[in-house]
């Protein structure tokens, strides 16, 4: 687990540079990763930009939202929803899409692409 | 710990459902499928279409490549040939050599194909696969006179088949005295017989079929009584038999008639081994039809993975259309004196008959027939499986469609939420309401494609279109139209609320009368309220979050992730001046550009973080923002009117451009759009409109409630001859009462037609202030236009809203590389959707 964290969490932006209860996209490693600040609920998620369903590096600029207790994210352009924690699509047949763990220490926000 | 693997022998509709179910189900497990057909599963039960519209492709049950994304090992053409009980392994005839740790037989079940001479001639076919059917519609081309032994539902089938076929004289031989002899009676098979002749089917009851005649080909048939009739070509149909030789080979325990032995958990005299489907025996019966054999397959699924579930029988109620002829089976069709009463309804001149078998104290339906007329079908099953009471004159229920004065829907209003609406896939009633009011699905393609209701057999479609029409219909009638799980409001008390505790932003509103945290419904919605109310700038106080896509960078979001500008041009009038700009920035910024319906310009393409500068450069010349991108009044067209035209009445050019300044920006529960035509030869098309004002003689008319789109409708006249002031008054009312009181995303159209008393009660409210409340909406409507700002100018000068119109927050300058655009006429235009990754 130590030799993990290590290797894999990468400085993604400032606290600042995010938004509150909204999503931003960030270049890492030529991936488009979307980082999602829920502040309301106090939690921090990353996944793929990309939504699967028409393949659009998008979801960042999506509305977060919650199914019952579970975190999730809207594409902007069809509304297909997915879970913000698990990355499993809630409306319909869409595949899932990528999370990423994300970890907040002094003010500078850290993203481990590799899990 | 290795996932247990399970091997499936059969790969038909049932087996097919099984490892739908399974794949679904944890923990893992590793899913191997032989089946002997060189295709995978398809829809067996609309075989006949296969003839008609349908192709192979419309037929296949899943997707090209379900089993493969789904890790199940699928082996087409390859039937197992041994199984190894002992040792758990099972053997194909390509030399698979496949442990189990659970094997479920779903072999189906084959034709039963009586013994007579003469089986074994060219022209003689059976009817069971699409290889069957190839070969059927092969023969079929040189043949005039066609036969099928059997009268059961799937030898009328077959026989439609062959009229399908262009067959002219086909005919039915029925060894019973009746046709369908396991779903109806001799009366409804008389009326039945009538119709299928009179559509070129003639059907020979009680025939005994001895010799099949010709030479090397069919010729003829020939009966036990001495008669004979002519044939070019015959399939059989006379019911089927359990395909069990495998498992009798494994030594299974087989019923006495065959078929595979299993317990309420669909297990066999082994248990590492299931059969499912036509091949499983369960409480002495067969259960040959889909429904029950899914039910099979998902108790199968559920006892493998360690879960509960029995199989308990199965309801074999059925409805058909032979021919375009309806015939319905259902409850117990049969029961007779003194355990029930009968109720019939025999008409021979409309070919129709019905049968209803009611309980003898007459409170209860146990089961009936009806033939030619079957549209109260589904209903009349609910009332038997639910155990509904009847109606104190049950003999009504016969009379199916002409009992309209009943207030439609009564009887799904009495249904049960759990009642079972689809059988096939064990949708409710409530899952089904559900659908239309949480998941706001409006159709029943909707409700399918939601919860799989209506995509097995079909049956319960209209019972689902029923259901959505009169959920919907409960919707519009007591409006308790919640929002969502986040707001137990509908929108116009959510509307009051706000208005009443002054709240500002989306969270103060989620805090103070909502739940959890929001979502993609109640965002934009509650967004849209505090716009209405307040008029705020409405990406400021962190409200930019819960704007809908466009709203949210006030701009259309369009395919590939760019977005198209639209800058106001009130009444569609524009200086040359201001047309080179438009130009010029389409140029810097390389947008494609297209005139709009609404006599403005869009400009397609832009990235998001050109969309400041594109902006700043165009209220530098004196644009503002043209709210393409919102839930507000877009545009009011206009013709010239009298500045020019040799007809034009007044000046609708200009009162075009002074309700569009007026109304500019206000958001309401959907777009609103307007024109104004100067004289009734209506060039700017007004009655089609939100709101519409035509020119005459006296003053203007004034239209609401129009629309374009999927539903066109014409606006209705609302006030005519009256001045301008008197115009912008009404119409200050009309578009408050609509903000107030409209359901989210509801065209004024729509609006109107959900009102009590339509245009005449609106008339009251708004010209002769019924509800005295015309001060109060005309000082609302002064405080909004007052409040007016454009928000494309506060965005670019405030830095705090600016710095969001970025793509990569850590690489502001850089643009989303992964847009691509293509070149056509000149211009670009955005790529296609890539294709979807599928699951």
């Amino acid at each position: 687990m130590e030799t993990l964290s290590i290797t894999s969490w990468k400085l993604a932006c400032r606290v600042e540079d995010t938004i509150e209860n909204g999503g931003i996209c960030l270049k890492l490693a030529d991936q488009q990763v979307a980082l999602f600040y829920f502040k309301r609920r106090n939690e921090w998620y990353a996944t793929q930009n990309e939504c699967p369903h028409k393949r659009q590096m998008i979801l960042s600029r999506g509305m977060i939202g919650s199914l019952g207790d579970q975190p999730k994210i809207a594409c902007p352009f069809h509304k297909k929803t997915f879970a913000l924690d698990t990355g499993e699509c809630l409306s319909g047949d869409e595949c899932a899409i990528k999370t990423y763990p994300v970890k907040v220490e002094n003010g500078c926000v850290y993203i481990a692409l590799q899990n | 710990m290795n996932a247990k693997k399970v091997v499936i022998i059969g790969n038909g509709m049932v087996g097919h459902r099984f490892c739908e179910k399974l794949s679904k189900k944890q923990p893992n497990f590793e899913l191997v499928v032989f089946g002997e057909e060189p295709i995978p599963a398809y829809d067996r039960v609309h075989l006949t279409d296969y003839l008609g519209k349908k192709t192979l492709d419309d037929l296949f049950l899943a997707k090209n490549k379900w089993y493969e994304e789904n890790n199940i090992e699928l082996h087409l053409h390859d039937p197992i040939l041994q199984i190894n009980t002992a040792e758990k392994c099972v053997i194909s005839q390509n030399g698979i050599q496949t442990p189990y740790d659970y094997l479920v037989f779903a072999t189906g079940s084959a034709p039963f194909a009586p013994v007579i001479p003469g089986l074994d001639k060219e022209g003689v076919f059976l009817y069971r696969t699409i290889e069957d059917l190839d070969r059927i519609k092969a023969y079929a081309a040189t043949a005039r006179k066609g036969a099928v032994i059997g009268g059961g539902l799937l030898g009328l089938e077959a026989a439609k088949a062959l009229v399908d076929l262009g067959i002219q004289e086909t005919a039915v031989v029925e060894f019973a005295p009746r046709l369908m002899p396991r779903q109806i009676d001799d009366m409804a098979s008389s009326i039945l017989q009538n119709k299928l002749q009179a559509l070129g089917l003639t059907c020979f009851l009680q025939k005994s079929t001895t010799q099949i005649l010709g030479d090397q080909q069919i010729t003829g048939l020939a009966f036990a009584d001495d008669t004979q009739l002519e044939s070019d070509i015959l399939i059989i149909s006379a019911g089927i038999k359990p395909r069990d030789e495998l498992a009798k080979a494994a030594g299974l325990t087989l019923g006495p008639r065959g078929g595979i032995l299993v317990d309420e958990h669909m297990r066999t005299s082994d248990p590492a081994i299931f059969a499912i489907g036509e091949c499983a025996l369960y409480n002495d019966m067969i259960y040959g039809l889909v429904a029950p054999g899914y039910e099979m397959a998902s108790v199968a699924a559920t006892t493998i993975s360690g879960e509960q579930q029995r199989f308990t029988g199965f309801d074999m109620s059925t409805k058909l259309k032979l021919m375009g002829v309806d015939v319905a089976s259902f409850g117990d069709p049969f029961i007779t004196e003194p355990h029930a009463r009968t109720i019939l309804l025999e008409d021979k001149n409309k070919g129709i008959y019905k049968r209803l078998n009611i309980s003898p104290d007459g409170t209860r339906l146990l089961g009936g027939i009806l033939v030619g007329e079957a549209a109260s079908y589904n209903m009349l099953l609910q009332t038997v499986t639910n155990n509904m009471p009847l109606p104190e004159h049950p003999e009504t229920l016969l009379l199916g469609e002409q009992s309209e004065s009943k207030p439609a829907g009564a009887g799904l209003e009495a249904l049960p939420d759990t009642a079972l609406i689809c059988s096939c896939e064990g949708i409710t009633k409530a899952q089904i309401c559900d659908a239309v009011t949480q998941q706001g699905c409006e159709h029943a393609d909707d409700v399918k494609k939601c919860t799989k209701a209506g995509s097995g057999c079909g049956g319960c479609v209209p019972m689902v279109k029923d259901l959505v029409a009169y959920t919907l219909k409960k919707q519009g009638k007591y409006i308790r139209n919640t929002i969502c799980e986040h707001f137990n409001f509908s929108r116009q008390e959510l509307f009051d609320l706000i208005k009443i505790h002054e709240l500002r932003t989306y969270d103060s509103v989620l805090d103070d009368l909502g739940t959890g945290h929001g979502c993609e419904v109640c965002k934009p919605l509650v967004s849209s309220l505090l716009a209405s109310l307040w008029n705020e700038m409405i990406l400021s106080k962190g409200n930019d979050v819960a704007q809908d896509s466009n709203d949210r960078f006030l701009a259309n979001i369009q395919r590939g992730g760019t977005y198209s500008v639209v800058p106001r041009i009130p009444g569609g009038e524009i200086t040359p001046e201001k047309l080179i700009v438009i130009g010029e920035v389409a140029q810097k910024y390389g947008l494609y550009t297209k005139i709009t319906g609404g006599q403005r310009i869009d400009l397609f393409g832009a990235y998001l973080n050109d969309l400041p500068l594109i902006w700043e450069e165009l209220i530098a010349a004196g644009f503002e923002s043209g709210h393409a991108y919102g839930k507000a009044l877009r545009t009011v067209k206009s013709c010239v009117g009298s500045t020019w035209c040799r007809f034009g009445l007044h000046d609708s050019v200009s009162f075009a451009i002074q309700i569009e300044e007026r109304y500019r920006g206000i958001r309401s529960p959907h777009k609103l759009k307007s024109a104004v035509s100067g004289c009734i030869r209506e060039c700017a098309e007004a009655q089609s409109k939100d709101f519409g004002i035509i020119a005459t003689e006296k003053g203007w008319n004034l239209y609401v409630c129009g629309n374009g789109g999927s539903k066109p409708q014409h606006a209705q006249l609302l006030a005519s001859d009256i001045d301008s002031a008197t115009c912008l008054r009404y119409l200050d009312r009309f578009l408050m009462f609509y903000i107030h009181t409209a359901d989210p995303l509801t065209r004024t159209a729509t609006w109107l037609n959900k009102m009590e008393g339509g245009i005449e009660y609106l008339r009251n409210v708004v010209v002769e202030d019924s509800l005295d409340m015309a001060a109060t909406w005309e000082k609302e409507m002064d405080a909004l236009v007052a409040a007016y700002q454009c928000e494309w100018k506060v965005a670019v000068s405030d830095p705090e809203i600016r710095k969001r119109f970025v793509h990569f927050v850590n690489a502001p300058a850089e643009k989303d590389e992964t847009v691509k655009f293509e070149v056509m006429r000149g211009q670009k235009k955005a790529a296609d959707w890539n294709a979807p990754v599928t699951p």
